[in-house]
């Protein structure tokens, strides 16, 4: 039986209001076809894992350039397994310090892209590590 | 009015550049054009080399004339860096406001010669530290303001008579610009001495930085509110700071950059003229704010067609009859997304030549952005090689001796000329639409910033773009750079800070401080004094953002992509 289409979320936590990077991704993912849900700017942590659960999404890319990532990142991961869905993918992108991203790693994240990563390079890895969930 | 060249020597030049062409053309059927394209950054195409003919419809006197005089293309004051050097103003904000109040006098001790302050994330949008929505953010990527108290810490020692300050806010500005003059006022400083700038620019929140609070329509209500207390009021003070920088990192290129940044001052002119304000009056104090990016030419040119445009539009669109009115006065940030996080020692060369850029261009004002920026806040190590940046090229680079240096280039002339006129078919789209306003409820600026982003991506991606460092000169090899922290402790102690001035404060005075604040959004009454008088009982950010919000609405982002 033929995979269905990959359901990726892109997504903003918290205040930052730096969306250049996550709408380019957004794009390149709906470019690549993916279906794509872009959760917008100014999202809390809740309202992200409610509309991943509602769009019932394999994977959710967090962005962010504004140094919350610590504490919006791991709520993201929390919350997922608060609602026993765990098994959906968490990746993450932007600002993001070495030593944080080893912190993220261990706290359940797939994987973190850092300034200077390419679109196809975030795409293949994706085709590659992430499948859907059902 | 009389051209600058005759037909004669027109036509020998054209004979003369037919000679050197069939020369090239020889040379590269030998060996081909080192690029499949040479292109800005904006990817607009340059050509192998520019003459007289390239600005043989140009008027001396009508299009580049003398600095100070109309209509401005070398500069707006007559003696630029001859008489006085640009404000040396790095964009500084950190942690707790005792934290950045030792920063700024740091930089004010290394040189500086205006202060800039960059708020928190919960600041920037109107909420305060214990809001559930601070929760992570407080002090991350700016300074942390709740009430007047931190406004005091934050300037605690500094001669804020004597040296103007720069606030990069913008739906929370009134009440920030409101503390500020609280705290002049409570050192026994005149609101008619203060000087400095709020950002105050909505419609590029919309359109690119997006930090959000009220809709687009009572934003702009609010806004004229600021330009008609701060004419009135505070006359040292730039009421809006009309920005480019933000457009352009969110993606645009330079033409958009310019368009949208004086489609927007349009905006805010008519908006300030249907209120019944004299354009003359109000016009002088606006100000604007524009990115140095990586291609020096074109950022040059770039400065001087707005400077050109600007005064056109204000004398025969607006007919100011003001000079003051037809000068556009700039800061400049150069560009922080054309920095890596790979090789970051790099960045200190980039930052030099967009900072050089912005010093031949003419700009009032000039923040340096540090090695370090792609990372964290910058250490002050860091911030403080970008401050020698500035003065190396004012003490020894000899790019202030003369005024515009550059005038005369046929190079920079041609591309001035192309960027006014490109600049300026943008703007007539925009007119089109209805005006400023129209075009961001229609995406129109929003989607063309995504669609030059996206480009300008996929041709890194390709390796039609270079990035050094990161995508040619690569190296496995990481080079050590030490980040700042901000200690997790700091929003503990915030919270704690901000309970302890509220139990302190007249909770009535308070209460009917709030009141009269939203019967003046609601009758249509000026809002600065009722925000004045808030600020002054200590009421605090989130409690005055409040109101407006019950008033005017929370705007959420479309999430257009």
């Amino acid at each position: 039986m033929k995979e269905r289409k990959l359901r990726v979320m892109v997504a903003k936590p918290g205040l930052d209001g730096h969306d250049r990077g996550a709408r380019i991704i957004a794009r390149a993912f709906r470019d690549a076809g993916f279906e794509v849900v872009y959760t917008g700017l100014h999202q809390t942590p809740e309202e992200i894992v409610h509309a991943a659960i509602q769009e019932d999404v394999d994977m959710i890319g967090l962005s962010s350039l504004a140094g919350a990532h610590m504490y919006l990142f791991p709520r993201v991961l929390e919350l997922l397994r608060e609602n026993g869905v765990e098994d959906v993918a968490v990746l993450g992108g932007g600002v993001i310090p070495e030593d944080d991203i080893t912190v993220l790693r261990e706290a359940g994240m797939k994987k973190i892209f850092t300034p200077g990563s390419n679109l196809d390079g975030i795409v293949q890895w994706v085709k590659e590590n992430i499948k859907p969930r059902s | 009015m009389s051209l600058t060249y005759n037909q004669k020597i027109m036509d020998e030049i054209k004979e003369k550049e037919k000679e050197w062409e069939n020369d090239l053309n020889e040379a590269f059927s030998v060996s081909p054009e080192r690029l499949e394209r040479f292109i800005t950054v904006s990817d607009k195409e340059i050509k192998k080399i520019y003459t007289p003919m390239d600005a043989k419809s140009q008027d001396f006197l009508r299009d580049i004339g003398f600095p100070g005089f109309y209509p401005f293309t070398r500069g707006v004051q007559s003696s630029m860096y001859r008489g006085r050097l640009w404000t040396m103003r790095m964009f500084a904000g950190l942690g707790s406001a005792s934290d950045t109040n030792r920063r700024f006098h740091h930089l004010v001790e290394q040189g500086q010669t205006g202060l800039s302050t960059a708020f928190d994330m919960p600041t920037l949008m109107g909420y305060d530290s214990d809001s559930p929505r601070a929760r992570g953010e407080c002090g991350k990527c700016g300074v942390a303001i709740d009430t007047l108290k931190d406004m005091e810490d934050l300037f605690d020692g500094l001669p804020i008579e004597k040296i103007t300050t720069s606030m990069t806010i913008n739906p929370p500005a009134p009440f920030i610009w409101g503390m500020y003059v609280a705290m002049a006022e409570k050192r026994g400083i005149s609101r008619s001495v203060i000087g400095g700038t709020i950002q105050n620019d909505m419609l590029k929140e919309f359109i690119a930085q997006k930090t959000f609070m009220c809709p687009p329509r009572p934003s702009l209500r609010v806004i004229t509110d600021t330009v008609e207390f701060g004419t009135k009021e505070i006359p040292r003070w730039n009421t809006i700071s009309i920005s480019g920088y933000h457009i352009r990192e969110a993606g645009s290129t330079a033409v958009q950059e310019l368009a949208f940044t004086v489609a927007d001052g349009i905006a805010y002119t008519q908006a300030a003229i249907e209120r019944g304000l004299d354009v003359d009056d109000f016009a002088p104090r606006f100000s604007f704010f524009f990115n140095s990016h990586l291609d020096f030419f074109e950022e040059i040119a770039k400065f001087r067609a707005a400077r050109r445009m600007w005064a056109r539009i204000m004398k025969e669109r607006f007919k100011a009859k003001n000079p003051r009115s037809w000068w556009l006065r700039f800061h400049t940030q150069t560009a922080g997304c054309s920095l890596t996080a790979q090789q970051p020692y790099n960045n200190v060369v980039r930052t030099a030549l967009q900072a050089l850029a912005a010093v031949v261009g003419g700009t009032q004002s000039l923040h340096t952005n540090s090695l370090d920026e792609v990372l964290s806040i910058p250490t002050e190590e860091a911030a403080t090689i970008a401050l020698r940046t500035q003065q190396i090229i004012a003490e020894e680079s000899g790019a202030g001796n003369t005024i515009d240096p550059l005038g005369g280039s046929y190079f920079v002339e041609a591309l001035t000329d192309q960027m006014e006129e490109e600049a300026l078919e943008v703007i007539q789209k925009i007119d089109d639409l209805g005006g400023m306003l129209e075009a961001i409820e229609k995406n129109y600026p929003q989607k063309e910033i995504a669609d030059s982003a996206y480009k300008y991506q996929r041709q890194i991606d390709e390796k039609v773009r270079t990035v050094v460092g990161v995508n040619k000169y690569v190296t496995e090899e990481r080079m050590p750079v030490e980040i700042l922290e901000i200690d997790e402790a700091l929003e503990k102690a915030q919270v704690e800070k901000l309970n302890r001035v509220k139990s302190e404060r007249n909770h009535r005075k308070v209460k009917e401080c709030l009141e009269t604040l939203g019967e003046a959004c609601v009758s249509g009454k000026n809002v600065m004094s009722p925000i004045i008088e808030a600020a002054k009982e200590y009421a605090t950010l989130q409690e005055m953002c409040d109101v407006f919000r019950s008033v005017f609405g929370q705007y959420r982002d479309p999430g257009i992509y």
